[in-house]
Order: structure tokens, then C-alpha cells, then sequence
């Protein structure tokens, strides 16, 4: 078991032929990933990395049995790519581009949840269930197939805790990039209960960073509902205040969002704290006994 | 990127809201000459920044002679204006808006976000305009009366009656708040704001709603559709080496510290400088190469730390995702080469490519610190900026 994505996973690439569809295409085919084809309009009926290519999210869909897409389109066109593979029985979306309008953001969110159609990203590495299926940008080689769940907002921090739970010899079950941006297709919430339910998770590792709420809502949701040991990391302890325009971003965050309150958010949920993210797999030792 | 308030106040009046007449003015003699083109005895006249709190600061000021007017802008073109929302060099005033006046009965509150943990742009209004407005959120959350947007429909009139009469608004004023807050809701989808804000939004003493101030800021993702946004742009409110980054696709922020960092990744660059202040340094600015750090923008970027004399020492700290460590070390060796580095430069390289990178320093013969691990480079780093 795992979250989201396995070794059954059928997965199609719309942004296929350009440049980073082609070359993230190529690694997660090397990994092992099943990927069955890809969409670029105009393109159809021809190949590429000897996979069908197709102009439609929904021919490929009906050709292929797809059930997970991976979008590499440029940021201006993601909206349409969103709700073109939403409407078309994809089931997990997968928005690595980064630079997308919010307010597009806002409808696709929407309408994904109106259909049932879970979307990871924009702005974010992807997915992994190592050694089985690997969705995004990631390094495949730093993983390893095992026991930790890892759900972060940042790439790079992502790979550095992957890293140390290889190093240790732990293993990841399924690790998610949920992304950076204000409005995310997946929050915190939704991945932690996921990896509640998930068997082979036996300990959390949730990386935040400072801005917005949804560390704090997070801890509420850990308090309430997750019994398997968390181990977590804020960034940004050091960021300095920005420039401000007006009050409204004060406002409505209610005086959270800095790195402080959301370490307390989650001390107070019985989460394992570290403020050093070197000591993600230290803490992770400690709160499992491994 | 935000928005002046004369350039919030011309969308303002494209949607049809109440706003006075006024002109940014660029010298004294052009802000003396609108005074005349105004009309009246009395102006209003307010220094042009990106930043609130400028009544206090002194950015602000009623008038009613010429001379006044031209003292004013002779005393702040040119000049900075330091408010509590800025940092203490403050903010360059690029224009003086020269506005009639207003009298004022009582002071409103109206914004709106897309706030995060609802996925909604939020409308929010208060009896209790002006400065004190957070405080008020804090103390009093009751205050602040919020309308959420549903983003398929979009804002409806009875949302803006429901705000109004809870503010205690009579019927005439009711229907020019649902008009201004329809016009408002229009023009942050239209123009795809992030935040808006009207403080005060004021009953004038004859009794009609009329917005006071304006503080827009636009989403920078969406600027490629709005090209005559684009135009509104004044680089003179940005830090000039974080303008000159964002050119290369380099995300630098400034700070005080004397350890230059370069990290990949937004998330891992503010990890880098909380483990640096962790083992007792202090990091001098934040700095993101992003995904495609290519050997041209590595060296852009060592160029552009080592701007900062401040700088005692470098941290280098990159885990190759996407981003090959080979490819970054030769922008390392090329960039020290180039500029000519002086300071110690620590780096450590994970990931893609990284033994390789690692022995292409270690073969250029430079004067490279190799750190074995992320502590490890914090400690060098620190060590070498001559702290701890």
C-alpha cells in the first residue's frame, strides 16, 4: 500500500512533447513509472518516447485507461489543461508549472472538488511512491521504498528530508509536494488523511514554511485525528518581516503565519518539532523508536 | 506588484466608484498648478509611495494655498518616506497626488484577499476605518464583517446589503456600498488582484460614500494578460539589487547579516538561513537560483551577493532536483574566476550530480570549502564569517 499512486498507475503527460515533458517523461519512464502516452494538441497519432501521442485528454484517457496526468504546460495555459483533464476521467492531477494566476487557481480548485478529481500542485516536485511509481521532478535515485510518509510545500526540503529518511534506512512510503502556492489543489489535511488511513505509513514528516494558516490547521487535524507519530519542520524562523501594503493581509490571518506560531500550533498537537532540518531523521529515530 | 494610490484611484473611476478629482504630479510647479485645474480653497495633498501609514508619517497633509502645496512637494519629491510599513530607509516618493477636499463624517473600512484557508476572495468591511484597523481584528474580530465570493457566481448585490446594513448604513447609502462593492468585486477579478483596500472609505458630511485612499496589488503571476497594468509598474519603490535579481530569475531579498547564501529552492534557502542563525551566524540575504540554475545566473547571482559588503564569507547550499550539481559547480568556479571572489566560499552539493560537481571544485584549484554535510556547511560558513 501507499497513498495516491502505486505500480497500477496509469499516467499520461499533457505537455508531452516540450521540453521539460519530454525530459521528466523520460526519467519517470526509467524509474519505472507506467506511463502510457502523452497529449499535445496538433500532435496526435504520432509518437514520442515511443509512446502514442494524442490531441486530447479524453482520446488518451479512452485509448489508454489513464487514471493520473502530469501537466508540464506553460503556466498561461494550465487552467485549461487542469479542467480539460478533470472533465476527461482523470482522477489524479498532477500540476508541477509554477507561476499560475491565482484567481485561475480559485476556479480549478472548484471544480476539481465538484467532480471528485484529486489535483497535487501547482508550483510543487510532484509525487513518489518509491520504487513503484514516481510523478514530477523528483531525483528518483535518493528514495527508498519504506515507512515514512512525507508531505511538504517545498521541493528542495522535500528532497532533504527524503534524503536523511534513506540515509537512516527508513524509507518513504509516498511523498508529496503539495506546493507552495496560496491556493494548492491539496492541503496538509488532505494528505495526512491519507497517510492515516495508509498501512504501510507508519510515521509523518510535514514540512511547512511560513505564511498562511495552513500549518496551524494542520496541527488542529493532527490533534483531532492522527495517531501515527509526526515529526515536523517550520522554514523560515529567520525571514524577516516584508514591506506590508495596507492591513488586509494582517487581517485576515488573525495574527498567524510566522514560523513561532506554527511551531507552538504543532508542539500543542504532540508533534515532534525540530528547528534544525538537519535532525529531521534524528527526531524521526526518537519518536518511533526505530 | 502593487499599485500606486492615483494609479488604485484611476481603475476606481473606470468601475464607476467615487473618488475625488485629483493628479500626481511629478514637480512643485505642476502640483501648485493643479491646485487651479481642482478648483476650491482647500487640497489634499499625499506623497505617492508603496506603503500605508503615510498620514502619520507625515506623507500626508490638508492645505489651502499654493504655496503650501509646492513647500510640500519641494519637501518630499526626491526624498524617502519611512512609515511603520516600511523598512527604515523608507520608501522614494515618486509623485505628489494633489486632490480636492473632503469633509468627512465618519471613517469606513473596505477590503479584500483571496484568503488561503477558505480558497476564496474575501470581502471585509468596518465601522472602524482608519489606522488602528488591526487592532480592531485582534481585539474586537466581531467588528470585521466579511463577505466570502463564491468564485463561479461571483460577488451578488445582497452580499454587499448584508455588509452594509451591519455597518448601519441608511437606505441611500446602502445602494452606493452595493455599488461600490460590486465595482470592487469586478475589478479584483477583472484584474486579477491579490489585495485591495480602501482605508478609510468615508461618509462625506453630505452624507454619500466616497473612497478616500486605494491600495491595490496585482498578482504577479497574471501580469502577462494585463499588459496595461504592466505599464503602471514604478521601479523606483523596489530594492534596486532585488529588481536587477528578479531579471534573472534570481528571488534575493536583502537582510543585515555577513553570510552571503545561494540555495535552490524557496523552502530550502529560508532552512539554509535558519540553520545558519542556529550555529550562531547571520545570514545577509535570501537568495533562490530556482529550478534552472544555469552557470550564467549562478554567476549573476555571486555577483550580486557579493554587491553587499557586508559579506565575510559565502554559503553555497544546493540539492539537485531538477538542477545538475556539475552544472553548478562550473558556474561556481566560472563565477569566482569571473568576479573575483575574496571572501571564503563554503558549498555543499547533494543530489544530481553531486560527486561530480564536488570534484570539479576540488580539481579547479580554488579556494572552495567542501562541506560533508548541511550542518557541516552551516559550521563552516559561520566559522568563516568570523563568528562563533
Amino acid at each position: 500500500m501507499s497513498i495516491l499512486i502505486d505500480k497500477n498507475t496509469k499516467v499520461i503527460c499533457q505537455g508531452f512533447t516540450g521540453g521539460q515533458g519530454t525530459f521528466h517523461s523520460e526519467q519517470a519512464i526509467a524509474y519505472g513509472t507506467q506511463m502510457v502516452g502523452g497529449v499535445t494538441p496538433g500532435k496526435g497519432g504520432t509518437e514520442h518516447l515511443g509512446l502514442p501521442v494524442f490531441n486530447t485528454v479524453k482520446e488518451a484517457v479512452d485509448a489508454t485507461g489513464a487514471d493520473a496526468s502530469v501537466i508540464y504546460v506553460p503556466a498561461a495555459f494550465c487552467k485549461d489543461s487542469i479542467l480539460e483533464a478533470a472533465t476527461s476521467g482523470i482522477k489524479l492531477i498532477v500540476c508541477i508549472t509554477e507561476h499560475i494566476p491565482v484567481m485561475d487557481m480559485l476556479e480549478c480548485k472548484v471544480k476539481c472538488d465538484e467532480m471528485g478529481v484529486r489535483l497535487i500542485g501547482p508550483n510543487c516536485p510532484g509525487v513518489i511512491t518509491p520504487g513503484e511509481c514516481k510523478i514530477g521532478i523528483m531525483p528518483g535515485h535518493i528514495h527508498l521504498p519504506g515507512k515514512v510518509g512525507i508531505v511538504s510545500r517545498s521541493g528542495t526540503l522535500t528532497y532533504e528530508a527524503v534524503k536523511q529518511t534513506t540515509d537512516h534506512g527508513f524509507g518513504q512510503s509516498t511523498c508529496v509536494g503539495i506546493g507552495g502556492d496560496p491556493i494548492p489543489g491539496s492541503n496538509f489535511i488532505d494528505i495526512l488523511a491519507l497517510f492515516e488511513k495508509d498501512p504501510k505509513t507508519e510515521a509523518i514528516v510535514m514540512i511547512g514554511e511560513i505564511g498562511g494558516s495552513a500549518e496551524e490547521e494542520a496541527a488542529a487535524y493532527i490533534k483531532a485525528n492522527v495517531t501515527k507519530p509526526v515529526v515536523s519542520y517550520i522554514a523560515g524562523v529567520t525571514a524577516p518581516a516584508g514591506k506590508r501594503m495596507g492591513h488586509a493581509g494582517a487581517i485576515i490571518s488573525g495574527g498567524k503565519g510566522t514560523a513561532d506560531e506554527k511551531f507552538a500550533a504543532l508542539q500543542d498537537a504532540g508533534v515532534k518539532t525540530v528547528r534544525s532540518l538537519a535532525d529531521i531523521g534524528k527526531a524521526l529515530k526518537e519518536v518511533t523508536g526505530w | 506588484m502593487n499599485l500606486h494610490e492615483y494609479q488604485g484611484k484611476q481603475l476606481f473611476a473606470e468601475y464607476g466608484l467615487p473618488v475625488s478629482t485629483g493628479y500626481a504630479c511629478d514637480t512643485p510647479e505642476e502640483a501648485a498648478a493643479a491646485a487651479d485645474k481642482i478648483g476650491g480653497d482647500k487640497w489634499v495633498v499625499k506623497a505617492q509611495v508603496h506603503a500605508g501609514g503615510r498620514g502619520k508619517a507625515g506623507g500626508v497633509k490638508l492645505v489651502s494655498s499654493k504655496d503650501e502645496i509646492k513647500a510640500f512637494a519641494e519637501k518630499w519629491l526626491g526624498k524617502n518616506l519611512v512609515t511603520y510599513q516600511t523598512d527604515e530607509n523608507g520608501q522614494p516618493v515618486s509623485k505628489i497626488l494633489v486632490e480636492s477636499c473632503t469633509d468627512i463624517d465618519q471613517e469606513l473600512y473596505l477590503g479584500a484577499v483571496v484568503d488561503r484557508s477558505s480558497r476564496r476572495i474575501v470581502f471585509m468591511a468596518s465601522t472602524e476605518g482608519g489606522v488602528e484597523i488591526e487592532k480592531v481584528a485582534e481585539e474586537t474580530p466581531e467588528k470585521i464583517l466579511k463577505a466570502i465570493i463564491d468564485p463561479m457566481t461571483g460577488a451578488q448585490p445582497y452580499q454587499g446589503r448584508e455588509l452594509a446594513f451591519q455597518l448601519g448604513l441608511n437606505p441611500t447609502q446602502v445602494k452606493q456600498f452595493v455599488k461600490i462593492f460590486l465595482g470592487l468585486a469586478q475589478l479584483f477579478q477583472d484584474k486579477d488582484l491579490a489585495l485591495m483596500e480602501i482605508n478609510p472609505l468615508v461618509i462625506t458630511s453630505e452624507g454619500n460614500l466616497h473612497c478616500l485612499d486605494a491600495k491595490l496589488v496585482v498578482d504577479g503571476n497574471a501580469m502577462y494578460r494585463h499588459p496595461e497594468l504592466k505599464e503602471m509598474h514604478d521601479p523606483s519603490q523596489e530594492d534596486e539589487r532585488e529588481a536587477r535579481a528578479a531579471e534573472w530569475d534570481l528571488n534575493y531579498v536583502a537582510l543585515t547579516g555577513n553570510i552571503g547564501c545561494m540555495v535552490n529552492g524557496a523552502g530550502l534557502a529560508m532552512g539554509t538561513m535558519d540553520i545558519v542563525s542556529l550555529h550562531g551566524g547571520f545570514p545577509a540575504n535570501f537568495l533562490d537560483v530556482g529550478g534552472g540554475a544555469t552557470k550564467e545566473r549562478v554567476t549573476e547571482a555571486f555577483k550580486i551577493i557579493l554587491e553587499d559588503s557586508n559579506v565575510k564569507a559565502v554559503l553555497v547550499n544546493i540539492f539537485g532536483g531538477i538542477v545538475r550539481c556539475d552544472l553548478i559547480a562550473e558556474g561556481i568556479i566560472g563565477a569566482v574566476k569571473e568576479v573575483g571572489v575574496s571572501v571564503p566560499v563554503v558549498v555543499r552539493l547533494e543530489g544530481n550530480n553531486a560527486e561530480l560537481g564536488s570534484k570539479l571544485l576540488s580539481d579547479s584549484g580554488l579556494d572552495i570549502i567542501a562541506a560533508t554535510s548541511l550542518t557541516d556547511a552551516a559550521q563552516q560558513a559561520v566559522k568563516a564569517a568570523g563568528g562563533k
